[in-house]
């Protein structure tokens, strides 16, 4: 019988088919991000970037909504990496397999998949009102702590998991304690991976709109305490895209805030990987 | 005779599995023993039992008594982190940290609570010439330990192990994954280190063993069948089995 296809024409064509699903791929990221950069960059100026919003973000800045960003950004991985990490590394080195780690595995995997606007509704429910926090900087970035929590749980224990045993056992033979050998040889093994996951839960965090929308408040002044209402990047952005404020200033903004976003990931992935390469003498 | 560890009746069980029999043996201080048999006769499991690394699989059980310096080393007395810092461990397969040289051969110093500079770094420099190693890395003690090449790593992990100043260097087929000058240099090393500590090294190697130990262990199915001086095993075995191994007939 004739086959229709010889292997190695099948292997050129769907060698030519992955190709060209890389390629779409890069080439959608790219649309994206140059098409919001390039409607973006004509209202970006110093001005901008320092400047008070006037006139409900009509004219004027968004320095305050810059601060307002690394403020809860900051709080939430504040809390989310300890927490993250401390449960991975449970999770990884201390738990074996049993009801307690698959229930926490199991609830880590939920909360990741929890739309980020029941987050909000959480975070309103219970940070802002229960605890009576009211609309602030710590409400928001409490409630992007719990969203970027699971993200920086599951990156790092996958990384915990992944380094070598043998490591643990040669310290284990040198008489060092469990703890010893996780503080000090397992988890700076897994730097690399933690970090990455430490980066994936902050990408979470910073451009989250919905989680905030009702527990940061929406003040256009810049946030000093902690207990200050503040307007992070995205939610500016969504108001003033949805109010019909000002669709070039909302433009500024996102493509402020896909800048900042790039060049964290950018700048943590080139020292991940000089640690990378000391740590394994490459 | 002086002995730095008598074994005496000891039985070794992973779950169900009946890994060593009835195993006796008296190990002589200051001297290199060297355990030989078939891959899978117990000859690994014999020596993570004198290190207490069998402890941390949750199947691990024992009957019979393990004894160093005239102590039971399973008394529930016993603090296993000390333990193991008198009885090191060289792995089969070089297992350096992903660390610096140094921080290599500081970490048992340091995890054992000495933190003075001076100290550790003369006990970092004498451990590593004790090793045979210092002239090849003492320009690059800050370099990873991973770019070294595997003889220089397994030498490394020596150094790291001689640090803590042992009584005991347990070496699990330490050659194994070493190309021949790499084996060399550490059966040389070998010689150097056993009039001051207690060598026990597992070999699949029948010259090696020859080569470095003076005592022989043949172990078979979980079994010692016969021990003694390296020379009459070698030249005059009394056992039938431990003839036909070491002269390649099976195994």
């Amino acid at each position: 019988m004739q086959r229709v296809l010889s292997p190695k024409n099948a292997q050129k064509i769907m060698k030519a088919v992955f190709w060209i699903s890389g390629i779409i791929t890069i080439i959608i990221l790219l649309f994206i991000i140059g098409y919001v950069i390039l409607k973006g960059l004509p209202v970006i100026n110093l001005e901008f970037l320092l400047g008070e919003p006037i006139d409900s973000g009509r004219a004027g800045g968004i320095f305050p909504m810059i601060v307002s960003t690394a403020y809860v950004t900051l709080i939430a991985l504040l809390v989310a990496t300890p927490l993250g990490v401390g449960a991975a590394v449970y999770l990884a080195e201390y738990a074996g397999e049993g009801r307690l780690v698959a229930a926490i595995r199991f609830g880590a995997e939920t909360l990741s998949s929890i739309p980020s606007i029941i987050f909000g509704l959480f975070g309103l429910a219970f940070f802002v009102i229960y605890l009576d926090m009211g609309w602030s900087v710590l409400s928001g970035g409490l409630t992007l702590a719990l969203m970027a929590l699971p993200t920086i749980l599951a990156a790092s224990e996958v990384s915990i998991e992944s380094v070598n045993k043998s490591y643990s056992e040669g310290s284990l033979a040198l008489g060092a304690t469990k703890w010893q050998t996780v503080y000090k040889v397992v988890v700076p093994a897994a730097m690399p991976g933690i970090t990455t996951g430490v980066i994936l839960g902050m990408g979470r965090a910073i451009a989250e709109a919905a989680a905030i929308l009702y527990t940061v408040g929406a003040a256009l002044s810049i946030p000093i305490s902690l207990m200050d209402p503040a307007r992070p990047l995205p939610l500016h952005l969504y108001i003033l895209a949805t109010e019909g404020i000002s669709l070039d200033n909302a433009y500024g903004t996102a493509a402020v805030l896909v800048i900042i976003i790039l060049i964290i990931t950018v700048v943590t992935n080139t020292l991940v990987d000089r640690y990378t390469k000391k740590m394994m003498g490459r | 005779m002086d002995y730095r560890i008598e074994v005496e009746k000891l039985n070794v069980y992973f779950d169900e599995l009946h890994i060593l029999k009835d195993v006796s043996l008296k190990i002589n201080k200051n001297m290199v023993t060297a355990l030989i048999g078939p891959s899978g006769c117990g000859k690994s499991t014999f020596i993570r039992t004198l290190n207490r690394m069998n402890d941390l699989i949750d199947t691990f059980r024992k009957e019979g008594k393990v004894l160093l310096d005239g102590e039971d080393i399973y008394d529930p007395k016993v603090d296993v982190v000390d333990l193991r810092k008198r009885v090191g461990m060289v792995f089969q397969k070089p297992n350096p940290f992903p660390k610096s040289i140094f921080d290599n051969v500081a970490y048992g110093l340091k995890v054992h609570g000495i933190k003075d500079k001076d100290i550790i770094e003369e006990k970092v420099e004498d451990s590593l010439k004790a090793a045979a190693l210092w002239d090849e890395v003492k320009d690059k003690l800050d370099k990873s330990a991973m770019g070294l090449s595997g003889g220089q790593q397994q030498r490394l992990c020596i150094a790291r192990t001689i640090a803590v100043e042992p009584e005991v260097i347990l070496m699990d087929e330490p050659c194994s994954a070493l190309d021949p000058i790499s084996t060399t240099k550490i059966e040389d090393l070998i010689h150097r280190l056993k009039k001051d500590y207690t060598i026990i090294i597992v070999t699949h190697n029948m010259q090696q063993a020859t080569r470095v130990s003076k005592y022989t262990a043949f172990f078979l199915n979980g079994e010692i069948i016969e021990s003694g001086p390296t020379d009459k095993i070698f030249i005059e075995p009394c056992d039938k089995r431990t003839e036909d191994y070491i002269t390649g007939r099976f195994g």
